[in-house]
């Protein structure tokens, strides 16, 4: 039950790093300034809740690994994150529609999260669900406004959605550790909340002018720690501190 | 870089506190109301500046001329009695 635990909120706590810091690459190259400071405070959200994450899975497994262990010292393998969320950025319409289909999903989670018989990861959702509401409805309205839009980049998110497709199921994948703590009310199980989070996207992609996303074809492995291309560059970026000071401090 | 030529200026005003008023803070570009909404709160709510905010199309806003300066402004630089200052305030009132 707490190995169950530990691995839960260490794939929570990756796909918050590994998406924050992918949205951390846009500083200083966002399309516009205001959106130069909307994109860094959502990375930032998502990193402060990926630390809360962390520091608690140390806990629990009691191993003396604290957060910065646990975030930058283990390698590839280990990392459980969902793979939509190390994918290369793409343009401004792939990474505002990633940031909208994760933001949609994670109110949802958290929201029945606060509920959980876990108080600490109770508390970890109350506030994690204020910042989550706000990602969703910043990144929904970009979704609206590129989906129809001008004819570009009513295009580029056409083609935003075609990247990002294959890789949606993997949010509602079910597993041991998923239903063990679905089982012990600690975490909502994903497969529930998908007619919800479906409906959220169609109501958005209706706005936007965009057809349903179909979600019969999937890439999985990432909770199995087997990840894509692109997640060994994400990390040799991510550790190199770490692993050229370790423990080092500010 | 978007071409920010295109896309409309807003003024934000935001309200540190209850009870405060809502006071100009800056600007910024958006193609509509919701973005600058949201921009706003982006760009100068990121410290726990404010409790509400107002965005206004800079283009809706009404200026006087500064070439108007001398007959808008100059007129009530000699009108010293339109100053509450020639009143005795009695001690007891306090701080007005």
């Amino acid at each position: 039950m707490q190995k169950a635990t530990f691995l839960a909120l260490i794939r929570l706590a990756d796909d918050h790093l590994i998406l924050g810091h992918r949205l951390s690459e846009w500083c200083g190259h966002a399309p516009m300034l205001e959106e130069d400071l909307a994109m860094p405070n959502i990375a930032l959200d998502l990193i402060g809740q990926a630390r809360a994450l962390y520091s608690y899975a140390g806990e629990i497994e009691a191993a003396g690994r604290d957060e910065d262990a646990l975030a930058f010292g283990r390698i590839e393998r280990e990392y459980q994150n969902l793979l939509i969320c190390e994918l290369e950025n793409g343009d401004f319409a792939q990474t505002m529609l990633r940031q909208f289909y994760f933001a949609s999903f994670m109110l949802l989670l958290w929201e029945q999260a606060q509920r959980s018989s876990n108080t600490i990861l109770a508390a970890i959702a109350a506030k994690a669900v204020k910042e989550a509401k706000y990602h969703r409805r910043h990144c929904g309205e970009w979704v609206i406004r590129l989906g129809d839009g001008t004819d570009e980049s009513a295009l580029r998110m056409q083609a935003a959605c075609a990247v990002l497709e294959p890789y949606l199921a993997e949010f509602f994948q079910v597993d041991e550790v998923v239903l063990e703590m679905s089982k012990n009310s600690i975490l909502p199980d994903p497969l529930s909340l998908r007619a919800a989070w479906l409906a959220d996207v169609c109501e958005v992609f209706g706005a936007a002018k965009i057809a349903p996303p179909d979600l019969s074809h999937a890439h999985k492995g990432g909770r199995k720690g087997r990840h894509t291309e692109a997640m060994g560059h994400l990390l040799a970026q991510l550790q190199y501190m770490q692993r050229s000071f370790p423990n080092m401090t500010w | 870089m978007i071409n920010t030529q295109e896309i409309q200026l807003w003024e934000v005003f935001i309200r540190p506190r209850n009870g405060l008023a809502h006071r100009h803070c800056g600007s910024l570009h958006a193609a509509d109301a919701e973005m600058a909404l949201q921009a706003a709160r982006d760009v100068y709510t990121r410290r726990g500046e404010g409790l509400s905010v107002w965005v206004i199309p800079s283009a809706q806003i009404v200026a006087s001329d500064p070439q108007d300066r001398d007959q808008m402004f100059d007129p009530a630089d000699d009108k010293i009695y339109r100053h509450p200052s020639f009143y005795e305030i009695p001690d007891d009132v306090g701080h007005m």
